[in-house]
């Protein structure tokens, strides 16, 4: 019974494998870039600052699926050094380790 | 006597060419090897280049996969399971989510389905990888396909805009981040009980800090930065009106559309 519910669990994961490993492999193999026409290559040039915008944007703006916007956000003060370091050194981990320092140093004030 | 030592001489002079063959060869090993320390020193630092560029994904996978390798086992997934699931699937979202099913023993095909839709966003970014690989064996492209996340998506596209970066830095940059994700469930899982405040030391900033940053490095014009705050706001907004899951792709793709009428715009 133990040993059936463990294969149940091994064939799920490897059905998770595969759902997972399909759309992240398929393009790869099945699209070549030499016969894409022009507005479509333009079009994949903005997808990686689209694909981080919309994973950044409700990471600082929602938590819990509610937006929140009040002023004891940290991460969305915390957002604001980290831009700038960003854009100051060109350097991400200078840009994190800010991120890290203000958010920690905000929690021991209490926030 | 003379012909003892023409001998000799011969004999010297066969030593001496002998010996400067010995040298040219030595020479010749010596460049060789030289050489092929400096080409295992270009690979050696371009491995190194990749692990220090994934030290952001390091930490934030290391806090996540503690946080689902804890979830997983009070889910009551074995430490096998758990740590298999990290090692297989590699998805955060989806492995968080479908812990839950678990905890609810959820039909296998759900918790399969689930995984696909949350998990169909890699299809755009495995698509917008497809310029940047020209020329990879299909092996290669299965291996990097096989490790690709938001995170490890968002270090290659800016790397890739940056210039052609060795092949090693990218495998790299996917090993080590993987590795980050399988040691922090196994972590999670076997200290479950133990209580790690990551919370005060900001740890769970890593990736959103990360984001920040490679969104910053991103932005080469104004019209990237109009697409970013199309696809932020579209994103926030599809969230918002419960339409979770798809928000990533549909925001992104809309967005990047903007892109691509703002570029025919200022051609005409």
């Amino acid at each position: 019974m133990q040993m059936q519910a463990g294969m149940t669990t091994f064939l799920t994961l490897v059905g998770m494998m595969l759902v997972t490993a399909i759309p992240r492999i398929l393009p790869l193999i099945l699209i070549s870039a030499s016969s894409m026409p022009g507005w479509v290559r333009t079009w994949l040039e903005y997808i990686p600052v689209a694909v981080l915008a919309a994973l950044l944007f409700p990471s600082l703006l929602m938590a819990n699926g509610e937006f929140h916007l009040a002023a004891d956000n940290l991460f969305l003060w915390a957002a604001i050094p980290s831009f700038w370091i960003a854009r100051r050194t060109r350097s991400m981990l200078a840009a994190v380790a800010v991120g890290l320092l203000f958010v920690s140093v905000g929690r021991l004030l209490g926030y | 006597m003379a012909d003892k030592e023409w001998k000799y001489s011969y004999n010297r002079g066969n030593v001496y060419c002998n010996n400067k063959r010995r040298e040219g060869f030595a020479l010749r090993m010596e460049q060789d090897t030289r050489s092929s320390i400096a080409k295992d020193k270009n690979i050696n630092n371009a491995v190194l280049a990749g692990i220090v560029k994934a030290i952001p994904v390091v930490l934030g996978y290391l806090t996540v996969g503690f946080a689902y390798g804890v979830l997983a086992r009070n889910a009551g997934l074995s430490v096998f399971f758990t740590v298999l699931m990290s090692l297989l699937v590699y998805a955060g979202s989806a492995q968080l989510i479908s812990v839950s099913f678990f905890a609810a023993s959820a039909n296998p095909l759900t918790i399969i389905l689930t995984t696909f839709i949350v998990n169909i966003r890699h299809l755009l970014m495995a698509a917008a990888m497809v310029p940047h690989l020209e020329g990879w064996r299909p092996l290669q492209k299965v291996a990097f396909g096989l490790e690709l996340t938001d995170e490890t998506f968002g270090l290659h596209s800016v790397g890739f805009s940056e210039g052609k970066p060795d092949k090693s830095t990218v495998f790299a940059i996917n090993i080590t981040s993987q590795l980050a994700w399988i040691s922090g469930s196994l972590l999670g899982a076997v200290l479950g009980g133990m209580i790690v405040d990551i919370r005060s030391l900001g740890l769970d900033f890593a990736l959103p800090g990360m984001f920040i940053a490679l969104l910053v490095f991103q932005l080469k014009s104004i019209k990237h930065v109009l697409v970013a705050l199309a696809a932020g706001l579209l994103s926030l907004i599809l969230l918002s009106s419960g339409i979770q899951n798809w928000n990533v792709l549909i925001a992104a793709c809309l967005a990047a559309g903007i892109g691509v009428v703002l570029c025919k715009c200022k051609q005409e």
